[in-house]
C-alpha cells in the first residue's frame, strides 16, 4: 500500500516542477468553485456569507475529494494498462491488486485534499465566508472524513473494476459519474430540488450523509440549516454513514471479484486499446 | 491471365483532399461502428448539464438561464473535442508511434490536421445536437431566433476559429510529454469559467471578457445567446456584428497560426528528433 501510494503521488506530481504543480493544483479547483460563485453572483448578488451560499460552497469544495477518490482507481488502471503498460506485471507480482489500486488512488486523493484546503482558504479570505477555525468540530470532521473516504474508495473500486473490462471511452467515466454524484449527493443543492424518485438515489448514497456531517463540523450553525436531514442528530448520521460504508465496501469486494474474473477470462489485463 | 490493378498516385490538391478524407474517415465512421459513445459521450455529459440546471433551479433563476446551461453544455462538447481530440491528438499519435508514419508519408501534415478537425467537427456536432435536443425536451427551453442567417454565420465562424485554434494547439502540444494530459486538464475548467458556458460573459469586467474572447467559443456563445434568447441582447458582451468581425479575424489568425506552428514543430523535430521520442 505504502509503495503504491508513493508511486501514485509521484505520477500525480513529478511531471513538472513543484511551483507549476502548485499553480496547477490551485487553478483547477478554484476555477470549478468560481463557476458556482459566478452563477450565484448572477442570480442572487454578491452576499457570500448567506447560509445557502456557504453550504453550497462547502459542499462543492469537499466534493473535489469524491471525484479524486472515484477517478483515482479507474485512472490508475487505465494509466497502468494503456499508458505505462505495467498492469500485467502488477498482476503477476506477489501483491494484492485491490490494495495496490487503493494505494495508487491515494496520490490523487492527496492532491484533492490540497485543493479542498485551497478552496476553503480562498472562500474564507476573499469571499469573507464565516469559516472560523476555533468553531470547527474536529472530532466530527475526522470521523466523518474517515468513513466518507472509505465509502468513496469503495465506490472508486466499483468504478475501477468496471474499467478493467472497458476498452473505449473509459477515460471520461470517472468525471461523468462524479457529475452524477454531484446531482444526487446534495453537494451544491439540497435533494428536495430533485423529483422524488431521484431523491431516493441520493438517500442511498453515503456521500449525502458524509457531506451533511462535514457541513455540521466545519460551519456548525450554518451547516444545520441546510435542508437535508435536519431532524437527524450527528450520531444518527454517523451510524447511517457507517452502515452505508460497510455495505459499499462489501459491494466493492464482490464487484471487483466478478469483473476481475471477467477481465482475466477475456484477456483484458494486458490489453492495450490505444484508444 | 493475371489480373493487374492499376495504382494511381495522387499528388497536389487531390492528395491533400484524399488525406483530409482519410483522416476524417475514422472519426466519422468510428461513431457508427462503436455505439458505446451514445452512452459515454451523450448520456454522461448530459448528467453534468442536469447538475447545473438544478443549481439554477435551487437558486430560483429565471428560466432563460436553464436555456443558457443547455446551450453551454452542447458547446462544451466542442471544447472537450478541441482539448482531447485535437490539441492532444498529435501527442497521442507520437506516444503510439503513428506520428512518425504521418511525417514520412507523402500526405501533408496540414491535411492531416484538417482531416482531424473536419471529422471531429462532424462527430461532435452529432453529439452536441443530441445534448441540445434532449436538454430542450427535458427542460422545455424556448428560443426566439431573431436571424437564422446571422446564427448560421456565427456558428460557422466560431467553428472555423475554434478548430483553427485546435490545429494550432495540436502542434504546440508536441512540445509536451506527460504535461500534455495535465495541460489539457488544466485548460478545461478555467475556459468554462471565463468563456461563460453557463452564464453571460458580460458579468466579468470588460478586459477579462476581452481576454476570454481569444477563445472563439466566448464570442460565439455570446452571439448565439443574443440571437436565440429574448433577453440575450441585454446580456450580450459586444454587438453581434462586432462579434462576427472578431470571429472572422480569429479564424484567419488561428488557421495561419496552425500552418506556421506546424512548420516550426517540423523544424524542431528534424533538428532534435522529437517526433519519435517517447518520454512517458
Amino acid at each position: 500500500m505504502r509503495a503504491s501510494a508513493w508511486l501514485g503521488w509521484k505520477i500525480e506530481s513529478n511531471w513538472t516542477d513543484p511551483l507549476i504543480f502548485a499553480i496547477y493544483s490551485i487553478i483547477r479547483p478554484i476555477s470549478t468553485a468560481a463557476i458556482l460563485i459566478v452563477m450565484y453572483l448572477v442570480i442572487r448578488g454578491g452576499e457570500f456569507s448567506k447560509p445557502d451560499f456557504v453550504n453550497m460552497y462547502v459542499g462543492n469544495a469537499f466534493f473535489i475529494l469524491v471525484g479524486a477518490a472515484i477517478q483515482g482507481v479507474s485512472f490508475g488502471i487505465l494509466d497502468d494498462r494503456e499508458h505505462y503498460r505495467t498492469l500485467k506485471y502488477i498482476y503477476i507480482a506477489p501483491i494484492r491488486v485491490p490494495v495496490y489500486l487503493i494505494g495508487r488512488s491515494l496520490g490523487s486523493i492527496l492532491v484533492a485534499v490540497f485543493s479542498v484546503l485551497i478552496t476553503l482558504v480562498f472562500g474564507a479570505l476573499f469571499l469573507k465566508m464565516p469559516i472560523v477555525f476555533s468553531e470547527i468540530n474536529w472530532g466530527l470532521l475526522t470521523t466523518a472524513s474517515f468513513l466518507g473516504l472509505l465509502a468513496m474508495i469503495s465506490l472508486g473500486i466499483v468504478l475501477g473494476s468496471w474499467t478493467l473490462i472497458i476498452k473505449n471511452n473509459a477515460w471520461s467515466l470517472g468525471e461523468s459519474l462524479g457529475a452524477g454524484l454531484l446531482i444526487f449527493s446534495g453537494a451544491v443543492f439540497p435533494l428536495n430540488v430533485l423529483p422524488m424518485p431521484l431523491q431516493w438515489i441520493g438517500n442511498a448514497l453515503p456521500i449525502s450523509y458524509w457531506l451533511a456531517l462535514i457541513r455540521r463540523a466545519l460551519v456548525p450553525e450554518i451547516g444545520r440549516t441546510y435542508p437535508m436531514y435536519t431532524d437527524y442528530s450527528d450520531a444518527r448520521l454517523i451510524l447511517i454513514l457507517l452502515g452505508f460504508t460497510l455495505i459499499y465496501a462489501l459491494i466493492a469486494v464482490l464487484v471487483f471479484k466478478r469483473f476481475d474474473f471477467i477481465a482475466r477470462e477475456r484477456g483484458n489485463i494486458d490489453m492495450v486499446s490505444n484508444y | 491471365m493475371a489480373l493487374q490493378t492499376k495504382i494511381t498516385r495522387n499528388s497536389g490538391f487531390r492528395l491533400f483532399l484524399q488525406s483530409v478524407i482519410g483522416r476524417a474517415y475514422p472519426r466519422i465512421i468510428g461513431t457508427q461502428r462503436d455505439l458505446a459513445w451514445l452512452f459515454f459521450d451523450i448520456f454522461l455529459p448530459f448528467i453534468s448539464m442536469v447538475a447545473y440546471v438544478f443549481i439554477y433551479r435551487a437558486l430560483k433563476a429565471p428560466e432563460e438561464y436553464i436555456g443558457f446551461v443547455v446551450l453551454g453544455s452542447a458547446m462544451t462538447a466542442y471544447w472537450l473535442n478541441i482539448l482531447w481530440a485535437m490539441s492532444s491528438q498529435l501527442y497521442w499519435e507520437k506516444e503510439t508511434g503513428n506520428l512518425a508514419l504521418y511525417v514520412i508519408s507523402p500526405a501533408s501534415m496540414m491535411a492531416i490536421l484538417f482531416g482531424m478537425a473536419s471529422g471531429g467537427l462532424f462527430a461532435t456536432t452529432v453529439r452536441a445536437l443530441f445534448i441540445l435536443i434532449i436538454g430542450n425536451w427535458l427542460f422545455q427551453v424556448s428560443y426566439t431566433i431573431t436571424s437564422f442567417w446571422a446564427l448560421f454565420l456565427v456558428f460557422i465562424l466560431t467553428m472555423v476559429a475554434l478548430y483553427g485554434l485546435g490545429m494550432m494547439l495540436s502542434s504546440l502540444f508536441l512540445l509536451f510529454n506527460r504535461e500534455a494530459w495535465h495541460t489539457a486538464n488544466l485548460l478545461q475548467a478555467p475556459v468554462m469559467l471565463f468563456s461563460g458556458f453557463y452564464f453571460p460573459v458580460k458579468v466579468f469586467n470588460f478586459w477579462i471578457a476581452a481576454a476570454a474572447s481569444l477563445i472563439p467559443l466566448t464570442l460565439g456563445m455570446d452571439a448565439i445567446r443574443q440571437l436565440v434568447f429574448p433577453s440575450g441582447a441585454l446580456l450580450g458582451f459586444l454587438t453581434v456584428k462586432v462579434e462576427l468581425i472578431v470571429l472572422a479575424v480569429l479564424s484567419v489568425v488561428f488557421l495561419a497560426g496552425a500552418y506556421f506552428t506546424l512548420r516550426w514543430m517540423e523544424k524542431l523535430a528534424i533538428r532534435y528528433g522529437r517526433i519519435t521520442d517517447r518520454l512517458g
